[in-house]
């Protein structure tokens, strides 16, 4: 979630009142957006104190302190919604086909007649960072570029160049980059080396020209240091270019939604006619108008245990810059207005939950619902066994852990003197050496956790009832969780006879018996053999568990017992001796 | 009882009260002492009172002095005797430590200096030498009497006295005082049990003021133990635990189906985990619902008007560690979506985020994830729901912020009053399933769904007063603390 900080004493002032910091938190809350800091108490001298304001995701609209007081404003019935104007077009630009498939769309606006203030201008350059980090995907998507009309000739085109026919200075330099050297130039700086990836692949470079063919930018990167914007421009052009179409209006419409404030004749906007034959995209852009979408008034109530009438709904929406009127001849229905400022509403239930938040969301009727729960509730049936084997390792005076699933490539296989066998699922981008892999076995988590504990009095005891991962091409999710059950014993000696002891506890608990004599048995039950290939164990001293869930049935290797070779307690850094037993847990099932 | 105990009793008979131990017993110390009368108080024989007291040791060389004279007292003595000396002479006749007696003869004013001849003062009568001070004052303190606080800190400084406290006792008779211990058994033991001798046998009187002898045992982990608080809390509401042990998920699963656009910053590489091996998933089954997915996000419908941006399949198939427990519950309200009915599902798991660590950010951590689905719920129940849900964790007085989330609307943040910090705090998160996702997967359109979330460590943190998450989840917790840890009620109130 973006957080603003906006000027607390002009935003009082477009609110017509001046509220307690708890007052202002209060209006936040009941509207949905969230008081993080105000700064009165810890201003320095010579600044003004800020409010800063956690916003929803999806209101772009609220990213400057202009449509949050023009929200907050309609929310408070203060206000109404501005009736967005279009002035006529002037100013044309063309689209080449040279910026298919890369970056093909583009929109333009132009502002009249400005006046800034220094504040409503740092609004404004803030709004387009705001964009750019989060609507824009960090100019991935979309990029914006503002500049001073009077210093530029139209129309306009956008088109991508060679890079050996670019040359111009950009914003705040003084010397000429050519395109050749445009990416060097650019990648020691802090704030456009990491928009640079966007191009780099790039044969030729998009570009914005004039009619005099001179760059006004080169999107998504930088604008020319000639169309330079400052706080006295007059005349102000935006561009936008984009891999987004629908996001490209998106951004287009906020910003002349925003600042059409400070134009002269207020809210009117100049469009541009952008000429994309090549892709049928010509038409004249912004498109201020508000989209119409029906909602079913019964729906509205349902939702919201109401019964409403269409005219309560439709004052409740006009608190959320939504003008709705009553449908022709439905009378079920309303016909909802969706300003450009309300991207987010796609669906009548975006229109309900505004519906619900007019209302005040604390206001609701609380109700109960009426139990239709003929299924019972149960447990998922590996966590009941799951349970058993955790309640019976803690009563037989075993700790249990909780180490993490994802543990490092090395934890997994090298530290326990085996190679990696190809099952475990590997990360594509972890931060840290310390999540490489999910685990494939709790060996390594318990191992780390002993190192941990090293200072804990003799002997450690612990055990883990958790998940581990094998990969399984065949499967929609290429892998699948299998619960295990493992416990270490580490002390003055290795203490295999209490491991040992403690598989038997869990096998008896879920009635396995221990079979004496295998080779002449086909019952029910486990028994051990040493397994000479198993290298996590000393040599002699590792064995297979072998079960059989049935009588007759074919016996299962399900696990591995044995005292911990010397080499992996040194790569866990364990300086006792241990014994480990492991088994997957779902044979129980 | 010892020989010194019985001398103490018949000591106490005679006299009434023994003044001071160390007179009455001089050949114990008064360790023994202590440890002869503390048996017989434990008894009530006696009562004491312990007296403390410096006292002062000669070192060897003033023992040395108390029977020699002192350092400058016998360089005086050997000057009178042969009227003078060389200067380079006193080492020899007084030895190592007759420059100390020279500097002090010196500063006694007994001697001066004649070239190199140490000879008397003018002043000294060489037939009626001075006292030896030094000598004397060490002899009275040895004697045992009191010297003033200046000439004990002067000797101090010398190296001539140690102090050490001394320790004597004053007694008394206690309230069972007798010249006889009876034998006292500390014990029943099954032999008395059988003999009887229980009967006759004196017992010791027992310390109650103690903590006993701790069993040893094993213990369960404290966040699992809350998990299992929450666990039987959706029990008895009549919720069934979902399959959640997937951990790998398909960015289909994880979010397209829960309508969450491909832009969506979640699906970023910095939020969330992506697989290189496996590296790419399997199409879902059902291809009319992968195709309706597409569909809602790239064009709209079921009365949206969708996202409108090209819509991937890559993106789809490709792997992740689910970034919630919501990647199940979207599986089971497709498989719901077969025979549609009213339903309460719950699911206790880990999900995986790709943040950095601190002390309350983990890369993977449990999500309790609530979801109801019946026919024309309301957002009332959902509060209503929420109220009754909460109030069995002991929490009561809640509020409700409007808030985003791509695959719910409305978005509602639960916040519930926290008296010790004195404020609101955010508990869980929850909402209606958006149309868009339930319509998809073939849900009808009056059955709503209600879903809600909350992390398991948060309130763990706060129960345990655990500050560091590390501390509770992995493998940095520490045994100690999973073994003396209380038991988990989530309705307990540790605040009032």
């Amino acid at each position: 979630m973006p957080t603003i900080s906006v000027d607390k004493a002009d935003l009082f002032e477009l609110l017509g009142q001046t509220y307690t910091s708890e007052e202002f938190d209060e209006l936040c809350f009941e509207f949905g957006i969230e008081l993080d800091e105000d700064t009165t108490d810890s201003v320095q001298p010579g600044e003004r104190p800020q409010l800063k304001i956690e916003i929803p995701a999806n209101r772009y609209d609220m990213l400057c302190i202009e449509g949050i007081a023009q929200s907050l404003n309609e929310f408070l019935s203060r206000k109404s919604k501005p009736l967005y104007k279009l002035s006529s077009s002037t100013i044309s630009l063309t689209i080449d086909e040279s910026t298919s498939p890369l970056r093909p769309y583009a929109a333009a606006a132009v502002l009249r007649n400005v006046k800034f203030t220094e504040r409503s201008y740092q609004s404004f350059i803030s709004l387009q960072d705001k964009l750019h980090t989060n609507l824009c995907r960090n100019r991935t998507l979309v990029a914006m570029g503002t500049h001073d009309l009077d210093a530029l000739t139209p129309p306009f085109t956008y088109k991508f160049l060679p890079k050996n026919e670019i040359e111009f200075i950009p914003l705040n330099q003084t010397q000429p980059v050519t395109g050749e050297n445009f990416l060097e130039f650019y990648s020691k700086d802090k704030n456009l080396g990491k928009y640079l990836h966007i191009i780099e692949d790039f044969e030729k470079f998009p570009v914005i020209l004039d009619s005099t063919n001179k760059i006004a930018s080169l999107p998504p990167i930088i604008n020319s240091e000639r169309s330079k914007i400052s706080v006295d421009t007059k005349n102000v052009f935006i561009e936008v270019t984009a891999t987004d179409r629908t996001k490209a209006e998106i951004v287009i419409n906020q910003l002349v939604a925003m600042f059409s404030h400070y134009t002269e004749e207020i809210f009117t906007i100049e469009p541009v006619e952008i000429i994309s034959k090549h892709n049928q995209e010509s038409r004249i852009v912004p498109n201020v108008q508000t989209r119409v979408m029906t909602a079913e008034i019964d729906y509205i109530n349902s939702c919201l245990g109401l019964k409403l009438k269409a005219q309560d709904i439709i004052a409740l929406l006009l608190k959320m810059s939504l003008i709705a009127t009553e449908h022709e001849t439905d009378s079920n229905l309303l016909n909802v207005q969706i300003p450009i400022t309300r991207p987010d509403i796609l669906h009548q239930a975006d229109i309900m939950e505004d519906a619900a938040i007019a209302y005040g969301y604390n206001n609701l009727p609380k109700t109960k619902i009426a139990s239709n729960n003929s299924q019972g509730a149960s447990p998922l049936p590996i966590n009941k066994i799951s349970d058993i084997l955790r309640i019976a390792s803690a009563q037989s005076g075993w700790l249990e852990v909780m180490p993490l699933t994802l543990c490092s490539h090395d934890e997994n296989f090298k530290f326990l003197n085996q190679l990696d066998d190809s099952k475990a699922v590997k990360l594509a981008n972890p931060k840290t050496t310390e999540y490489q892999v999910v685990r494939t076995s709790l060996i390594p988590g318990i191992l780390k956790t002993i190192r941990e504990n090293r200072k804990h009095s003799l002997p450690i005891k612990v055990f883990e009832a958790g998940d581990v991962v094998f990969k399984d091409e065949t499967l929609e999710r290429r892998a699948f969780n299998q619960r295990n059950w493992a416990a270490i014993y580490a002390g003055k000696t290795s203490g295999f006879e209490y491991a040992q002891g403690l598989l038997g506890k869990i096998m008896q608990t879920l009635r396995t018996p221990w079979l004496e004599n295998p080779s002449g048995s086909t019952d029910k039950g486990y028994w051990i053999e040493e397994d000479p290939e198993n290298k996590t164990f000393f040599p002699g001293r590792g064995a297979k568990i072998f079960y059989r869930h049935r009588n007759g049935q074919d016996a299962k290797v399900v696990g591995s017992i044995g005292v911990l070779h010397p080499k992996v307690l040194n790569n866990f850094e364990i300086p006792y001796a241990a014994s480990a037993v492991e088994i997957n847990a779902e044979i129980f099932l | 009882m010892s020989e010194l105990q019985l001398n103490i009793l018949q000591a106490l008979d005679k006299k009434g009260t023994i003044e001071n131990s160390q007179n009455e017993f001089p050949e114990y110390d008064s360790q023994q002492v202590q440890a002869a009368l503390n048996s017989l108080l434990a008894r009530s024989k006696i009562t004491y009172k312990t007296i403390e007291k410096d006292q002062f040791n000669l070192t060897e060389e003033a023992q040395d002095i108390v029977k020699n004279g002192s350092h400058e007292f016998r360089l005086l003595e050997t000057i009178s005797k042969l009227q003078q000396l060389k200067i380079s002479e006193v080492s020899n006749v007084l030895g190592p430590a007759g420059k100390t007696g020279q500097a002090r003869a010196f500063k006694n004013g007994w001697i001066s200096k004649n070239g190199d001849e140490l000879v008397l003062n003018a002043k000294i009568d060489n037939t009626n030498l001075p006292v030896d001070e030094t000598a004397l004052e060490l002899k009275q303190l040895q004697e045992g009497s009191v010297l003033d606080a200046k000439k004990i800190t002067e000797l101090k400084k010398r190296k001539l006295v140690t102090v050490s406290k001394a320790f004597t006792f004053k007694v008394e008779k206690g309230v069972e005082f007798s010249l006889q211990i009876e034998k006292f058994d500390t014990d029943i033991t099954s032999d008395m049990v059988i003999t009887g001798a229980w009967e006759k046998a004196n017992f010791k009187p027992y310390n109650f003021n103690s903590e006993g002898v701790l069993p040893e045992s094993g213990a369960l982990h404290p966040l699992n133990k809350v998990r299992e608080e929450f666990r039987q809390i959706f029990f008895s509401l009549g919720f069934s635990e979902m399959p959640s042990n997937q951990y790998v998920d398909t960015g289909f699963w994880n979010f397209d189906t829960l309508f969450v656009p491909q832009q969506h910053p979640a699906r970023d590489l910095q939020d969330t985990f992506y697989l290189k091996d496996p590296l790419v998933a399997g199409r879902p089954e059902d291809l009319k619902y992968f195709n309706d997915v597409k569909r809602v996000h790239e064009e709209g419908d079921f009365g949206s008007i969708g996202y409108r941006y090209p819509w991937r399949e890559e993106e789809t198939l490709k792997l992740v560690l689910r970034t919630h427990t919501t990647a199940i519950s979207a599986h089971i309200l497709k498989q719901l979506a077969q025979d549609p009915k009213p339903a309460r599902l719950f699911s206790i798991d880990r999900v995986f985020r790709n943040e950095a660590v601190d002390a309350t950010h983990l890369a993977e951590f449990h999500q309790v994830e609530g979801v109801i689905a019946d026919y024309d719920l309301t957002l009332g129940d959902l509060i209503g729901f929420m109220e009754d849900f909460f109030a069995k964790m002991g929490v009561h007085d809640l509020r409700f912020k409007p808030t985003y989330n791509p695959y719910t609307e409305p978005s509602l943040e639960i916040y519930s009053w926290h008296n010790g910090l004195g404020k609101w705090v955010e508990i869980g998160n929850s909402g209606m399933f958006r149309p868009e996702m339930l319509e998809s997967m073939g849900l009808p359109k009056n059955l709503r769904v209600l879903g809600w979330g909350l992390s398991l460590e948060r309130p763990t943190m706060i129960k345990y007063a655990v500050s560091n998450i590390r501390e509770l989840l992995g493998h940095k917790v520490s045994l100690d603390f999973i073994e003396t840890n209380p038991a988990a009620r989530l309705d307990e109130d540790l605040h009032n």
